[in-house]
């Protein structure tokens, strides 16, 4: 399982802030998970321009791997300060 | 060294500073840069959202990178969330070091780095309706002026 978490505008659109879903199994990283969410129906997630995602808390990038257990959040750019 | 603060309160920035160099004679300097929300175009409220498990954690990291970079004595980062109205205090930095020069330096590298680099998510209100803040490309660039080679 994965933790997945969604915040301002993306938890908007997605019209909840969290869910538990099971890693699919040909998801390995940030950009495959993305494209999964986008083929599940969630067409906000193909918006990567305009999308920031941590995985574990940490930034990550399009590139950083996911595995079962991990909490991945996304969100948009930044704003506070 | 320099402590992180995320709460919904306010903050006294006279006590917060005064504490930061209380019974010290070894530090010289102390910046600071208070953030406050502005009545631009007839804001009546400011919304602040942010995620919890990683904003301290982010916060320090910043900390800690202005740490390596500046010989800094202590410091503090306090970051509000929640509803906010005009006038209301957001965030408070402060820094201190025995010279003016990092000091100021690191004050100014801390806001930049967190308006790019800590989870929180500003929502306005305004005449009944509301919208969220768009990312400012001129955040992004005062980021990119402290990049390392």
């Amino acid at each position: 399982m994965i933790e997945l978490l969604y915040f301002a505008w993306v938890r908007e659109r997605i019209g909840k802030d969290s869910e538990r879903i099971a890693l699919p199994a040909d998801v390995t990283t940030v950009a495959g998970l993305l494209g999964w969410l986008v083929a599940r129906g969630d067409a906000v997630f193909s918006e990567t321009d305009r999308l920031r995602v941590a995985v574990n808390q940490l930034f990550a990038n399009m590139d950083t791997p996911v595995k079962a257990g991990d909490e991945i959040a996304i969100f948009p750019p930044v704003t506070g300060g | 060294m320099i402590s992180v603060r995320v709460q919904a309160g306010d903050f006294d920035p006279g006590v917060e500073i005064a504490a930061l160099h209380a019974g010290r004679t070894d530090i010289g300097a102390v910046a600071s840069f208070t953030g406050l929300v502005r009545a631009d175009g007839g804001l009546e409220s400011l919304t602040l959202e942010h995620y919890p498990a990683m904003t301290e954690r982010a916060l320090q990291a910043i900390a800690d990178e202005a740490g390596r970079r500046w010989p800094l004595q202590a410091g503090l980062i306090i970051h509000r969330h929640g509803c906010l109205l005009p006038g209301n205090r957001i965030v408070l930095v402060a820094v201190a070091s025995p010279h003016r020069a990092a000091a100021f330096e690191a004050c100014e590298f801390l806001m930049d780095w967190l308006k790019t680099k800590a989870p929180f998510w500003k929502r306005e209100q305004s005449g009944g309706t509301s919208r969220w803040v768009e990312p400012k490309a001129e955040d992004d660039i005062a980021t990119d002026r402290w990049r390392q080679a």
